[in-house]
């Protein structure tokens, strides 16, 4: 099976983090081999954070270039369209339509480019935007965007629906499986 | 067992199956989470040290005593721990010693790209190289029977890429950490002229006979392709990418050891091939010890020493396309990093740009101070420079800057390398004004503990240092402690202490925001009929505050209400 290369963008303390987590575990559960890579460091501090998650039989490098991803997860708007270019011409976006401001939009040195997903999407690349604050708030908690995020993507992916909630109990600290698998399947039904 | 780690978390496994019995570092990415990990095991001691120097030296001490240790440290940190490091090539181990350290080609969170396999190549010591968290379980476990075979210490260099990226390691179990006995043995172990003399020839024999065992190393290895054209020399994370673009089309001499290199494995494989190439990132190491084999060979001329591969520069250097893409034309701004909302540095800062004072900055959460709105900072060069660096600029400049400079130093810098300068401003004398960030923790490298903050790397208490009698002892008679949410208080400090004809140390208390132990307060809010658009609470760089239909708001999800920007309002917009 050749490899199939996935990322996840957003913000620095959006969540990102889990679900990466949710997906290696799944991963290897699937018996793929698999690479999750992840820069820490500065990216911390609210900057642009980007996980690349890929598998398939034998995984070498743990990064994705440009043009290769068949997958892009963002959290966030601006970030979506940072990354794009790194996503194949064929490949499939899932796109939370929250808008954080960066630095230069808060001071007022750049603008915010509201409308870019509209641009990407008139040059073909296959988007699918939502919002899933809301499902993740009705969910339980704001902070469930990353799992609401993950039942959207798993729409596309050739992986049953129990297993993902395999995945989700064995990622996820107890106290809050129950309001993730409520999150998980408002993605998924959405 | 098969578990999906990150390289960092392999290391700690590794070494502390190997029988590691000790460990003590200084924070640093991407280095972290080595010691991070290796603290959750109670049977052994981990502790942060206050820099890599003393973390190095209380490796060796337990190495000394018969006991397995290690230290880990980013590269820029085998700078500071550099000094033991060369010595210790002389004197050897007792019980076997892991140094680790990570270097970070990109920089992505370093002040500059330096490669850390000069190190090894200068101090004389072997140099273990993985290439994913398998390989840096494997290295990990086994250096410590090397360490102990050559009598030397080893150094396991890690990079960002391998330290924090998952794949999947089938763990064994640990070994018995027994320590060995210790025996006086001045002849090796005290390294004055006499001794070190007879002890270098040592070094030398070992360093043949490390790269004569090199060739049957069993971490360098040979793929050979079908037909013998294309030959790759390569090692860590850049054997992942020729790999991922070669598949079998090439044959590859893989590097797990790369230093010393192995001489004669190097002149068969490249006897074999047609065309030879060495692909590593940063310096051309491999590639300078093969050209100087007197063999023809291609490396820097295609493969930049500057900035990280992927598997896209390979494809570009062999000729293949790149996959096509689709990006934006509309411009899309930048997200550089910042300071949090409410983060007590802010304050500070806002009070020394507002003045115009020129700034010495030091290496934290707070060199975040350098980005515009704020521009707060003239300079970060290492750990520790800030203080240094002033008393040579004041003693340059003399008292026309005494009265408009200073040093900013975070707390775990104070303690890493500041110390020694603020001693050097009162006994040299200059009228310098260093103000100490203490935000109880050392912030950027991800809020571990050190001795300002009164707990160790395990949570418990612990001996808590105190900085205003520590700067008193060191020489500095006026030490004043302000709020930094108080911006008047900050101000007065400030123009106080630059006025005054003596040095002076100002700290600047308060924890981190993101501490758990930090409560914070309701989010402000901004009346849109008060708000004048002035802009004024914008220049504080909170990235709770944005303008929004002309006017301020704070954003409710972000705020911790510190109450900062309140004090700019002149209008009373913004209220509780
Ligand atoms: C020699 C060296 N070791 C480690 C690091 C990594 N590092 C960067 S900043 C920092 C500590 C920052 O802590 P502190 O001074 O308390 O400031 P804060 O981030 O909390 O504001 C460390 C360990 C480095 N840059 N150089
Ligand atoms: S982590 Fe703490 S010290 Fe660092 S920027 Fe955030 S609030 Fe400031
Ligand atoms: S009170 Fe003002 S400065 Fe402080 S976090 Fe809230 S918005 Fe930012």
């Amino acid at each position: 099976m050749k490899t199939t290369s996935i990322m996840i963008v957003g913000v620095g303390g959006q969540g990102s983090l889990l679900a990466s987590k949710l997906l290696g575990q799944l991963l290897v559960d699937e018996g793929y081999d698999v690479k999750v890579s992840e820069v820490h460091g500065m990216s911390q501090r609210g900057g642009s954070v980007v996980t690349y998650v890929r598998y398939g039989d034998k995984v070498y490098s743990p990064i994705v270039t440009e043009g290769e991803a068949d997958y892009i997860i963002s959290f966030e708007k601006l970030e979506a369209a940072r990354y794009a270019a790194f996503l194949k011409t064929d490949g499939q976006m899932v796109v939370n339509t929250q808008e954080i401001d960066p630095m230069p939009v808060i001071i007022g040195a750049a603008t915010y480019p509201t409308d870019v997903l509209d641009e990407l999407k008139q040059k073909g690349l296959n988007i699918d935007d939502f919002d899933a604050l809301t499902p993740a708030v009705e969910a339980g908690s704001s902070k469930a965007v990353n799992i609401v995020l993950m039942g959207r993507f798993a729409k596309y992916v050739d992986i049953p629906y129990e297993r993902w909630i395999a995945a989700i109990e064995k990622a996820v600290k107890p106290k809050f499986v129950e309001m993730n698998k409520r999150a998980f399947e408002l993605g998924y039904r959405s | 067992m098969k578990k999906l780690l990150i390289g960092n978390q392999a290391v700690a496994m590794g070494l502390y199956h190997g029988g590691l019995g000790l460990a003590s570092s200084y924070p640093g990415t991407p280095s972290t989470e080595i010691t991070e990990f290796l603290a959750m095991n109670d049977d052994i001691h981990t502790e942060w040290a206050p820099n890599e120097k003393v973390a190095m030296e209380v490796a060796f001490g337990a190495s000394l005593a018969g006991m397995r240790s290690t230290c880990a440290m980013k590269h820029v940190g085998l700078n500071v721990a550099a000094d033991p490091l060369f010595t210790l090539s002389y004197t050897g181990v007792n019980g076997g010693m892991v140094v680790c350290v990570a270097d970070d080609p990109a920089m992505h969170s370093s002040q500059n790209e330096q490669d850390s396999r000069h190190y090894a190549i200068a101090a004389k010591v072997p140099m273990l190289e993985p290439a994913d968290s398998a390989e840096a379980y494997a290295f990990a476990r086994s250096a410590f029977e090397l360490s102990e075979k050559y009598d030397t210490p080893v150094l396991l260099r890690m990079c960002t890429r391998i330290a924090h990226s998952q794949s999947i390691v089938e763990l064994g179990e640990r070994e018995a950490a027994d320590v060995k006995p210790y025996e006086k043995n001045p002849g090796k172990y005290i390294m004055m002229p006499g001794n070190a003399k007879k002890r270098h020839p040592v070094v030398e024999d070992r360093t043949a006979a490390l790269a004569e065992a090199a060739n049957d190393c069993i971490y360098n290895t040979v793929e050979m392709a079908a037909d013998g054209k294309i030959g790759i020399i390569t090692s860590g994370c850049s054997y992942l990418y020729v790999k991922e673009v070669m598949g079998d089309k090439a044959s590859i001499l893989k590097i797990g050891m790369p230093n010393p290199l192995p001489e004669k494995l190097i002149r068969d494989f490249a006897a074999k091939v047609e065309k030879l190439y060495v692909i590593e990132e940063l310096d051309p190491v491999i590639e300078n010890f093969v050209r100087s084999l007197g063999i023809e060979v291609t490396g820097k001329e295609l493969f930049s020493p500057i900035g990280e591969f992927s598997q896209q520069t390979i494809a570009a250097a062999f000729g293949l396309e790149a996959p096509a893409s689709i990006s934006a034309d509309s411009a899309v701004p930048g997200r550089p990093p910042m300071m949090c909302a409410g983060c007590p540095h802010r304050g500070m800062f806002y009070t020394l740009a507002k003045n115009k004072i020129t700034v010495l900055g030091d290496i934290g959460c707070y060199t975040l101070g350098a980005v515009p709105p704020l521009n707060a900072l003239d300079s970060t060069l290492c750990m520790g420079a800030s203080i240094s660096g002033l008393h040579g600029f004041n003693k340059a400049r003399g008292e026309e800057a005494e009265g408009k400079t200073v040093a900013v130093i975070g707390d775990s810098t104070f303690m890493h390398s500041g110390m020694t300068g603020l001693v050097n401003v009162a006994y040299n004398a200059t009228n310098s004004t260093v103000i100490i960030l203490d935000n109880s923790i050392t912030g950027m490298t991800g809020h571990q503990q050190n001795p300002t903050t009164g707990y160790n790397i395990k949570g418990d208490p612990a001996a808590k240092v105190d900085l205003e009698a520590l700067c008193r002892a060191l020489g500095i008679a006026r030490v004043r402690v302000v709020d930094p949410y108080d911006l008047k208080a900050c101000e007065t400090a400030i123009k106080e202490e630059l006025a005054a004809r003596e040095p002076s140390v100002i700290i600047s208390r308060r924890p981190c925001v993101l501490l758990k132990s930090v409560k914070t307060k309701p989010a402000l809010v901004i009346d849109p009929d008060k708000c004048k658009s002035c802009k004024r609470c914008m220049s504080l760089g909170c990235p709770a505050i944005s303008m929004h239909g002309g006017k301020a708001r704070i954003d409710a999800t972000l705020c911790v209400g510190c109450g900062v920007c309140k004090q700019l309002c002149a209008f009373d917009a913004i209220s509780e």
